[in-house]
């Protein structure tokens, strides 16, 4: 019979906190390991597996029915699949549409990332909402649950490291056409296309990677440095962190979700891990001093500690949900960021404008060099 | 921005009497706006003329106004009232068209009163095809190509350029009244002139086919400050060329990308914007090429709307609540998400489940019409269901539907059993490619048969993705036949979570539903309940509402026994069982709260009250079979389930239930079963020396004449297993007989016909009592306008009676006392009686609500349907305060309202058989302006002058002439018919003589009447071939809205009523005076 997945292989997912749930493998036919987020999205999977932000994570989607229209060319937000495994209720084996190229199960094989489905999803939601994001192992190879479990236990979870290098670019490249408009240098904390064409409809833009020095960065003497989205803890970015600081208070600095993190280290914040992040893209946000509301694309597990910012750093965004920092601005010191994602892909465009303002706050002033 | 405090009385009107296209989601939307705005403290005056709504209660608005949505009566009571503001969007097409004529004629203006929600340039932007294509196109959102037409000869003219296909659409108009598809020349000219009288402003627009694209709808709302959000995404199964309303539907939308659909949702937002609404929910509708993805805007809805309540039920995001608040000045960021609590409004509902909305049908009461759907839309009612499969929901669905199908299981397999080859393909074709009712198992058939996937989706042009899960449901039942099916827990699981009934199952494999029920407890497999919460399980949900699917956490928690009373819900409106039913188990469910346990509400139906998760402790939004019950009791272990308010549908059920040993609470099932049961119950009757009209049962012509013969004739015939008026035909001769006995029911020894001695001339009488158990609360006896023969359910009624004496009522009183008392009644009995020449005989018992609790309950001012669940919860009526019977001291006059206008080509006359969908009320202090009301609240004005024509059977010559006479002296001119203009020459009258169609002269009577010469229409027949004749007549009434009576009692009370008018003007007064007893 052709049905669902009766001949797919059984799998197992394993939790650091003793879980265990089995269902079917699906996929490359591989073990993974990683933390459990859920995303709340309904549509916009392929957007999700290739944002480098989901490094390290596995991503459970809480929408039961995913790879309904297949893959499609040109909905990627990067070269490759970043999710360490996808979960799901049920995979589409199919595809259908006038512009999809494959099936999803095909694409996940391409890119050798393991799935499972078949499990109770909004189970494991609710595990994640009352328990915080947690450690796991897929596997469709190893059967003894123990053995899993333990691994889970192992294995080395987000914070304190540095998954960022993993997925910068190596070398550095311009996006899109140079018009001898402002320039913009984006450094590539593992960025997603969507962000770098909404910058490059705008700027002259070069990406760079994570590593690039600031001196480096002044020497190209751009008219915006941008700091992208990217996967992990924040604060284990030392590096990026200092290279950041020495361009402080010379060339206007924006940054977007990790962007938006390292910022707000930069300027004296601290930031400090979710219990299980903002994964999906029907997020209220508003100013702090205005009434409009936007719906937002949101994927972070860490955010910014409101009450460790310096005093002359202006909180501009709040989340309404849970009321935590969307955004932050300082005049003086030229540097704005937020915690959402502008760009949407996936999600609403509400946010879009945010690049307009980017671009003004950038011609806005100068910066003292 | 905090509520305003510059308006302090609002008016909210609702959407009148059910009909198709407007159904009971507008007393959904209205109840939550009255509740929600009555919640930030203002005062508020509804208008409504259905008395069946829950939102016409009299503790939910202020001031309640049960009279006619005509411009003039609204206008009397802004007069009365002087409200600050009008919310015109809770109303359906209803109330929007009315504000906008109260607006443009200066009504508003002169009495200061403030349009809130939605202003009137943008109903008019929205609503006008023309001026909304217009406004799409500025903000460069794609449209199919179309022109607007205002006369046939310009629609000739343009209809080249666009070319067949074309889709006629109407302005102004609901649920696609007077829209079509034409794929010819002569096709298109007869509908447009059909459309453009369909439209109030006689404009049509003529439109470029995009049929079999697929359809989606986005629910919207925006706020003051210009905040937007999407509720809900909707894709239809069926794609464009059948209505929304009578697609398959599935939420949320499954085959879109997030490119395409960020896109669609930029173009609501932009289309909201620019149409202007300022605040409120809109349903815009969008077609998308699957060859290439354009996307064109069809059309909005700046109002809230069925979908917006099917959205609301989808997500949990009560839509109609949330815009009331936004229409006072509230913002959606401050406004609380209910359920999660935490978290504000101003967000998008995101779900870990799959919806479907299947809509019901009704076309078996209209034989005549060919069950084929287009772009006018002909559902009466929809179900919803919630799986974590569109597999799992559509399953669920069908069983929702009480179509007594279970699955997908082939329910015309004998018309293709026959058929081979060639024949048998180009069958399939049709009843897949040609949308009908039915087309979803013909799909499932063309799978089954193995025909190709390609050819399927090529023929029916629905998404694979769709047919992907049908081919998969099919492939699936071969599962059911496995043997050891019922001892394999893997399989049969496989099966349960693919929504597979028991039932289906145990079809499929040739056993017992009981079988497989019990293999599957041994099993112990049961579903889980998870929460509908708008959030995906991301904030904690507070709510419970709950469905049940076969997946693994259950989120019911800590169930105590005998803690909760469960009230079945009456399922998917259809003709016969309607919002009334509704109406009494939301204030079941109220009752029982009241009465310290806690309530449970089991329904499917989306549209409803009941289905507002805010109404019950525990909502649980899944089908009515035995199955799906007996899940939810297996985990509530209540004290009791109660039968008798969800109509038919939980009576259907009460036996099994009792075999399963659940507690049914009030009346047993045995004596429900014992009046369904026609020897039992003539047994009883006999027992009490009550009269039954003489009756038989037959088998065959020969035994039926017998019957005939000795109970005489005219007779009224039907099948016995069909219910509910149901191909009940009245029979005048032994031809007639002998026909119907072979052609109509091919009756047999296991399919008997029943035979009742037809009561002629008799007054049929509705009686509503309540008992518990030792005394008898006669909550009202409506006495019929119409004379028994029309059913009940289709005919007017008037509370108190108008024209039986004290003895007659008295009398009814008495023989309703004793059969409750015999019968064991707890709770409510309905019976009917007719009156035949001052001799009472019963003709049915409904142990049961009834549907004319609603309307006695608003006349009387006593709601019945709690004081009956306090009794079945365990008061006596002494305990609630009832010493003696209720009488009004004013009359309550309720008129049925009738979808003949959506079924081109069906005869108006009505039978035994119920074919309203809804109902107005209307109340006076005297019978005939209460009659009149109800009569314009029915849609129908009496004329006060012009032409009347008369043409009536010779049975009713000599009692028309009083009718005639008084005609006259209100000032009519009569035109007749040759017998009946002899009669009334005869009898001294004027009259003027006029040919009838069959004669074969012009001007006939149609002719006249398509000159608008005639005014007022009284037209009775019988006989098959009189009433073939005289069809057209009123078909024509119809169509041209004149005032026509097809029984003689009716256009005696309209007659009356007019006389009554003569005296007096027309008042309007609310509900509430007229219960405090200060009415004058
Ligand atoms: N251009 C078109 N081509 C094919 N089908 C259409 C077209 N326009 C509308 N329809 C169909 O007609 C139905 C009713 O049209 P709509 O404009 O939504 O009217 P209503 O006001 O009755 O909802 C739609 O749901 C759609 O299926
Ligand atoms: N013997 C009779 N004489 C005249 N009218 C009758 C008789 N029996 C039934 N009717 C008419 O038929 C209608 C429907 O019959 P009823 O038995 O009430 O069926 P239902 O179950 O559909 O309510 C009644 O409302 C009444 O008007
Ligand atoms: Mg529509
Ligand atoms: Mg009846």
């Amino acid at each position: 019979m052709k049905i669902n997945n009766i001949d797919s292989k059984p799998a197992i997912l394993a939790l650091e906190d003793g879980l265990v749930l089995e269902g079917k493998s699906f996929g490359f036919d591989i073990d993974a390991e990683g933390e459990l987020v859920f995303n709340t999205e309904m549509t916009g999977y392929q957007e999700v597996l290739t944002d480098p932000s989901y490094r390290g994570q596995m991503v459970v989607m809480t929408y039961p029915h995913i790879g309904n229209y297949g893959v499609v060319d040109g909905d990627e937000e990067s070269d490759n699949i970043w999710v360490e495994a996808f979960i799901v209720k049920e995979l589409c084996r199919r595809f259908y549409k006038y512009n999809s190229v494959k099936d999803l199960d095909t694409y996940l094989k391409e890119y050798k990332i393991p799935g499972i489905e078949g499990i109770d999803t909004r189970f494991l939601t609710r595990h994640i909402r009352e328990n915080g994001s947690l450690k796991a192992v897929l596997s469709s190879i190893e059967t003894n649950k123990d053995v899993l479990i333990d691994r889970a236990k192992e294995s080395p979870g987000l914070e304190g490291r540095d998954l960022v290098t993993g997925v910068s670019c190596k070398k550095s490249f311009f996006f899109g056409e140079k018009k001898s408009r402002p320039s913009c240098v984006a450094y590539d904390l593992g960025g997603k296309r969507a962000i770098f064409k909404q910058l490059s409809e705008r700027f002259d833009l070069e990406v760079i990677p994570c590593s690039e020095t600031a001196e480096t960065v002044l020497k190209k003497g751009p008219s915006l440095v941008f700091l992208s989205n990217g996967p992990g803890d924040p604060s284990a970015l030392d590096y990026i962190i200092s290279n950041v600081k020495e361009l402080l208070g010379k060339i206007p600095i924006v940054g977007i979700c990790l962007g938006h993190q390292i910022l707000a280290q930069v300027l004296g914040g601290k930031t400090y891990k979710l219990k299980f992040g903002h994964h999906g893209v029907n997020h209220p946000v508003r100013e702090v001093t205005g009434s409009q509301v936007d719906i937002t694309s949101q994927n972070h597990s860490f955010s910014v500690d409101l009450d460790s910012l310096p005093k002359d750093v202006e909180v501009t965004h709040l989340n309404l949900n849970d009321m935590t920092c969307e955004g932050l601005i300082s005049n003086e010191l030229r540097v704005c960021s937020v915690q959402y994602h502008p760009e949407a892909s996936p999600g609403p465009h509400d946010a879009r404008k945010l690049f307009d303002f980017f671009y003004d706050f950038c011609l806005s002033g100068k910066c003292d060099s | 921005m905090p509520r305003r405090t510059d308006i302090k009385k609002i008016m909210i009107i609702g959407s009148g009497p059910i009909v198709i296209g407007q159904a009971c989601e507008f007393d959904y939307s209205g109840a939550q706006a009255c509740k929600s705005l009555k919640e930030e403290g203002f005062d508020i005056v509804l208008v409504n003329s259905n008395p069946a709504t829950i939102m016409t209660d009299p503790e939910v608005a202020d001031f309640t106004y049960i009279e006619p949505i005509t411009p003039e009566i609204v206008e009397k009571i802004i007069q009365k009232e002087l409200p600050d503001a009008l919310l015109p969007t809770m109303g359906g097409q209803t109330a929007l068209n009315i504000a906008v004529v109260l607006a443009e004629s200066g009504v508003l203006q002169k009495y200061d009163v403030e349009l809130i929600g939605a202003q009137l340039p943008a109903i008019k932007c929205a609503e006008d095809r023309l001026l909304f294509k217009e406004a799409m196109r500025e903000v460069g959102l794609d449209l199919p190509k179309s022109e607007i037409v205002e006369s046939l000869e310009k629609g000739c003219e343009l209809s080249q350029e666009i070319g067949f296909p074309i889709i006629l659409r109407p302005a102004f108009t609901l649920g696609g009244s007077g829209s079509a598809v034409a794929y010819g020349f002569e096709d298109f000219k007869e509908k447009l002139s059909w459309a453009l009288s369909e439209s109030p402003v006689n404009q049509v627009l003529i439109e470029e086919s995009i049929l079999g694209w697929k359809e989606f709808e986005l629910e919207v709302m925006r706020d003051l400050q210009d905040n937007v959000s999407i509720i809900c995404s909707i894709e239809n199964f069926d794609p464009m060329g059948v209505h929304t309303g009578d697609s398959i539907t599935v939420a949320p939308a499954q085959t879109l990308s997030d490119r395409e659909y960020q896109k669609m949702r930029n173009a609501a937002i932009d289309c909201i914007r620019k149409v202007g609404v300022e605040c409120g929910g809109s349903n815009i509708q969008f077609g998308v090429s699957p060859h290439d993805g354009r996307m064109v805007v069809i059309e909005m809805n700046p109002r809230v709307s069925r979908s917006s309540a099917l959205a609301s039920k989808a997500t949990g995001f009560p839509i109609a609540k949330i815009a009331a608040k936004l229409a006072v000045g509230l913002t959606l960021d401050e406004i609380p998400n209910d359920i999660t609590k935490e978290t504000p409004a101003s967000f998008e509902p995101s779900i870990d489940y799959c919806v479907v909305k299947f809509p019901r049908f009704n076309f078996e009461k209209f034989p005549e019409v060919e069950p084929i759907l287009d772009t006018q839309m002909r559902s009466v009612g929809e179900v919803m269901s919630i799986g974590r499969t569109f597999r799992e929901a559509l399953m669920k669905s069908i069983r929702s539907l009480e179509i007594d199908r279970y699955g997908l299981s082939d329910p015309c397999h004998e018309i293709f059993s026959d058929l081979h080859g060639g024949k048998l393909e180009e069958k399939i074709f049709e009843s897949i490619s040609i949308p009908n009712p039915d087309r979803l198992w013909s799909i499932a058939r063309a799978f089954r048969l193995g025909f190709d996937f390609e050819v399927i989706w090529e023929k029916s042009q629905i998404d694979p993705w769709f047919l992907s899960h049908i081919s998969d449901l099919v492939e699936l039942e071969k599962n059911c036949k496995v043997p050891g099916l019922l001892e394999d827990y893997d399989s049969l699981r496989l099966l349960k979570e693919n929504g597979f009934s028991d039932r289906e199952i145990a079809a499929i494999r040739g056993v017992e539903e009981s079988e497989v029920r019990s293999s599957r407890y041994k099993l112990d497999l049961r579903p889980v309940f998870k929460k509908v919460d708008t959030c995906a399980a991301e904030f904690e949900a507070y709510t419970p509402y709950l469905y049940s699917t076969y997946d693994y956490e259950d989120e019911l928690k800590d169930m105590k026994e005998n803690q909760s009373i469960i009230i079945l819900g009456g399922g998917p409106n259809r003709i016969g069982q309607g919002i009334e039913f509704d109406y009494c188990c939301v204030h079941g469910v109220q009752a029982v709260s009241e009465a310290g346990f806690e309530s449970v509400m089991i329904n499917c139906n989306p549209e409803t009250v009941s289905t507002d998760y805010d109404i019950s402790d525990r909502l649980y939004f899944e089908p009515l079979t035995l199955e799906d019950v007996l899940e939810i009791v297996y985990r509530e272990m209540p004290k009791g389930v109660v039968v008798q308010f969800g109509g038919q549908t939980p009576l259907k059920l009460s036996n099994s239930l009792v075999e399963s040993n659940v507690p049914i609470l009030g009346t047993i099932p045995d004596s429900i079963d014992l009046t369904e049961d026609r020897e039992r119950f003539s047994e009883l009757l006999k027992e009490l020396h009550l009269t039954q009209p003489p009756s038989g049962t037959a088998t065959n012509y020969e035994s039926a004449k017998k019957i005939a013969d000795s109970v005489g004739y005219p007779v009224l015939v039907r099948p016995s297993y069909v219910l509910g008026g149901r191909a009940m035909v009245l029979v005048h001769n032994s031809e007639e007989l002998s026909r119907y006995m072979s052609d109509a029911v091919k009756a047999s020894s296991d399919r008997p016909v029943l035979i009742d001695h037809f009561l002629e001339d008799s007054i049929e009488v509705d009686v509503d009592s309540i008992s518990d158990g030792n005394e008898v609360l006669i909550a009202g006896v409506m006495e019929h306008i119409e004379e028994a023969g029309i059913h009940s359910g289709d005919s007017a009624c008037s509370l108190p009676p108008y024209s039986l004496g004290p003895e007659i009522v008295e009398e009814l009183k008495r023989q309703t006392r004793i059969l409750s008392k015999s019968l064991g009644v707890v709770g409510f009995n309905n019976v009917q009686f007719a009156v035949h020449k001052r001799q009472v005989f019963v003709i049915e018992v409904n142990p049961r609500a009834s549907r004319t609790v609603p309307f006695v309950s608003k006349v009387v001012g006593i709601p019945f349907a709690k004081v009956a669940t306090k009794v079945i919860a365990g008061k006596s009526l002494k305990d609630l305060g009832f010493q003696s019977d209720p009488l009004p001291k004013y009359f309550g006059v309720k008129e049925a309202v009738f979808p003949f206008k959506k079924f081109p080509g069906v005869d108006v006359i009505l039978g035994p058989e119920m074919k309203s969908t809804g109902e107005a009320m209307g109340i006076a202090s005297t019978f005939g302006p209460a009659f009149l009301k109800a009569q314009e609240g029915a849609g129908c004005k009496i004329p006060t002058k012009g032409r009347a024509f008369i043409s009536v059977r010779d049975e009713d010559k000599a009692a028309m002439i009083p009718v005639a006479q008084s005609l006259l002296e209100l000032g009519f001119e009569l035109v007749a018919t040759e017998g009946s203009y002899k009669s009334l020459l005869s009898n001294g009258m004027d009259a003027e003589h006029v040919f009838k169609v069959k004669d074969g002269q012009r001007p006939h009577i149609v002719d006249l009447m398509e000159e608008d010469q005639i005014q007022f229409v009284l037209n009775t027949t019988s006989g098959v071939q009189s009433i073939k004749d005289s069809r057209s007549i009123r078909r024509t009434s119809l169509l041209r809205d004149i005032f026509y009576c097809t029984t003689l009692s009716a256009a005696r009370a309209a007659v009356g009523s007019l006389r009554d008018l003569d005296k007096n003007e027309i008042t309007v007064c609310p509900l509430q005076s007229y219960h405090s007893g200060k009415f004058h």
